[in-house]
């Protein structure tokens, strides 16, 4: 058995008030490599809340979260800058793509923090950008770039560190059948290449995608375990 | 590396990305930053004008007076070593009579002459021809002057003609009166051909010039000269020693740059036999006078700038502030991809540091050409000290750098998580 990528000892995640609202209820996780889980939930149950703890963005306030064996509520923030900028890849609810910068721009952007030339930094954001099929649109800004445009410079920015863990807030929230589609295929494709996968979402069809399914209710997670996965 | 943590190379930003990215920032919106700007733009450019025209105002004024007090010797005959002279008799003039010739062939002198105040009784009567009326008192200085002395003077004909070395020679009754002398004692320069006399005590000169005003010696205040030997004859030898005033005395006026020479050697020229006698004045330093002039504006000037470059501060500042609120998406998305909190710290300094730098540069440019354009137009020759002027697009970068540390510091203790959510 392979190490997991992802630990989850009692993981709790409390807004303080007034009035504290538990978002994430300790829960346990374990998410081994190359897995794919869908996190489904309804609005406001803590899907977000717990990516946001996967991806180091936020801390939580009681419990323990070990990424590739390491416990990161013990790394200085440094490490954990480093962990988000080489480990892990997030794709936003919201894209958060820079207004004024290109879709070249704003992949090279996830690149700015590690120790590449300049050369490679352009080749490898142009390369990412061409994976999610957007090799012609390099110099588009993001205002005119459509829904799906968006969402694939986003996931290219995510990708273009080749991280080993790819966290997803409803990437097809934003985008027509056809686009959620086609992405759900994008995604499916790097899991085949090893990709470990968390992607939250609402719609059934894109979880049945993932090879686990993990509920969230009230902050309470939750996983039913399907037949025939092992 | 034995780093108990990730492992992993630790996020940097080179100071070349840095820059670029703060250049990205600016550029992206170059309404906002020329606004931003202004402050910086206007305090620099207030520094570097007013200090330029600070220069060239005091560089001009003291040009204008040391161009006349470069090119000024003054001699004084401090009498002979032993007063030798009979009691009630003065001694002859320490100036030789050929004075004003050997000091024309001292190298550098345009031209050099020999006069004294006349002594007059008290109650000293000045009129004009008896046939005009019109009465000058005794505030009307007489003048003895050799030829040579006039042309150092250079006084401003308005008629006839300066005495000349004939009249002299010739010891004749004649003078050169100055328009408000003239105006006092009733002679208009138009009459001059008519020859009107002005009697002193009843001794009268005809007037042969008028002139109204006088580079040296008789510049301020009514005057009337008469030749020296005329002088002599009517009122005898002036009185030697230095403090009386009334001692004779040579002008010299040279070439610019040459009085400190000429100063070393006319004594020795004029007096082989007795050069103490002679004392000899140069011009004051031209440089010291100068630096008294500056000193008083500059300081003055230099608040007002600063005064200006604390509101470009504050435009930065405050600018810079808003636009770490503004970005916070860009903050959290930064942090998400890496960014450590001071690559965003630096990041935002590096803008308003570039924005200050900028603004310093736009602002020392306009500064110069302020004070080139009003020095074009006033005719000066424009005085720019390098010791304000080069460095003064880094007093932008400093404003900058110290406008942008708060902000920069806000935008690094932005939580990654509240500046995701905020966007
Ligand atoms: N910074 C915060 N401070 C206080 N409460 C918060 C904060 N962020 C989220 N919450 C609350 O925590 C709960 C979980 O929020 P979260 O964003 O994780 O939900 P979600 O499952 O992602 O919802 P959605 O499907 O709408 O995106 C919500 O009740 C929300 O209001
Ligand atoms: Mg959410």
């Amino acid at each position: 058995m392979t190490a997991p990528v992802i630990e989850l000892r009692g993981l709790a995640r409390t807004y303080p008030g007034p009035p504290p609202v538990p978002a994430l209820r300790p829960a346990d996780l374990v998410i081994g490599a190359g897995d794919y889980v869908a996190v489904t939930g309804p609005s406001g149950s803590g899907k977000s809340t717990l990516l946001h703890l996967l991806g180091l963005l936020d801390s939580p306030t009681a419990g323990s979260y070990l990424l590739d064996g390491l416990d990161t509520s013990k790394l200085p923030d440094r490490d954990r800058s480093a962990l988000r900028g080489r480990r892990i890849g997030i794709v936003f609810q919201a894209f958060h793509l820079l207004a004024y910068r290109t879709a070249l721009e704003n992949v090279l952007l996830a690149e700015l923090y590690n120790h590449t030339p300049r050369s490679t930094r352009l080749q490898a954001a142009a390369g990412a950008l061409g994976a999610v099929g957007l090799g012609h649109r390099l110099d588009a800004l993001p205002t005119t770039l459509s829904g799906g445009g968006c969402q694939r410079v986003a996931i290219a920015r995510a990708l273009v560190n080749q991280p080993s863990l790819l966290l997803c807030d409803e990437p097809t929230g934003n985008l027509d059948s056809r686009n959620a589609a086609s992405l759900m295929e994008l995604l499916d494709q790097l899991n085949s290449g090893g990709l470990t996968i968390v992607i939250i979402t609402h719609d059934a069809a894109v979880a049945a995608h993932a090879g686990r399914t993990v509920t969230i209710s009230d902050g309470i997670l939750s996983e039913r375990i399907r037949a025939g996965h092992g | 590396m034995g780093r108990p943590g990730a492992g992993l190379p630790l996020p940097r930003l080179t100071v070349r990305d840095t820059a670029a990215e703060a250049i990205a920032g600016i550029v992206q919106r170059p309404g906002r930053a020329g606004l931003t700007m202004l402050g910086t733009v206007l305090g620099v450019g207030a520094f570097v004008a007013v200090l330029g025209l600070t220069a060239t105002g005091a560089g001009q004024i003291s040009r204008q007076f040391s161009v006349l007090e470069d090119t000024t010797v003054t001699v004084a005959d401090n009498g002979p070593a032993n007063d030798v002279a009979p009691p009630g008799t003065n001694p002859r003039i320490g100036f030789p009579a050929d004075a004003d010739v050997i000091a024309d062939h001292i190298k550098g002198v345009v031209a050099a002459g020999v006069w004294w105040p006349v002594a007059l009784p008290e109650g000293t009567n000045f009129s004009a021809s008896l046939a005009l009326s019109g009465e000058a008192s005794q505030t009307v200085n007489l003048l003895a002057v050799s030829p040579g002395a006039v042309k150092a003077m250079v006084p401003a004909m308005v008629a006839g003609s300066p005495l000349s070395t004939y009249e002299n020679d010739t010891a004749q009754h004649v003078a050169m009166i100055d328009t408000s002398t003239a105006s006092a004692l009733g002679i208009s320069p138009a009459r001059l051909p008519s020859h009107p006399a002005v009697f002193v005590n009843g001794i009268a000169y005809t007037v042969v010039g008028i002139y109204s005003s006088a580079q040296r010696v008789v510049s301020g205040g009514s005057a009337m000269l008469i030749p020296e030997d005329t002088a002599l004859a009517d009122y005898g030898n002036p009185q030697p020693g230095i403090g009386t005033q009334e001692e004779a005395q040579m002008v010299i006026a040279t070439k610019t740059g040459a009085a400190e020479a000429v100063s070393r050697e006319i004594a020795a020229a004029e007096l082989p036999t007795d050069p103490h006698r002679l004392v000899v004045t140069p011009p004051p330093n031209p440089l010291k006078l100068q630096g008294e002039v500056n000193g008083d504006l500059a300081g003055l000037f230099l608040i007002l700038a600063l005064i200006s470059l604390l509101i470009g501060a504050v435009g930065i500042a405050n600018t810079t502030l808003v636009a770490v609120l503004e970005r916070t998406g860009e903050i959290g998305v930064r942090r998400a991809v890496g960014a450590r909190p001071r690559h965003i710290a630096g990041q935002f300094l590096a803008e308003s540091t570039a924005l200050g730098t900028l603004g310093g540069l736009i602002g020392t440019c306009i500064g110069v050409g302020i004070v080139v354009i009003f020095a074009a137009a006033q005719n000066w020759t424009v005085v720019l000290n390098p010791v304000y002027t080069l460095p003064a697009p880094l007093i932008g970068t400093v404003v900058g750098l110290l406008a942008g540390a708060y902000p920069a510091l806000r935008a690094a203790r932005t939580s990654p998580l509240a500046a995701l959510r905020h966007a």
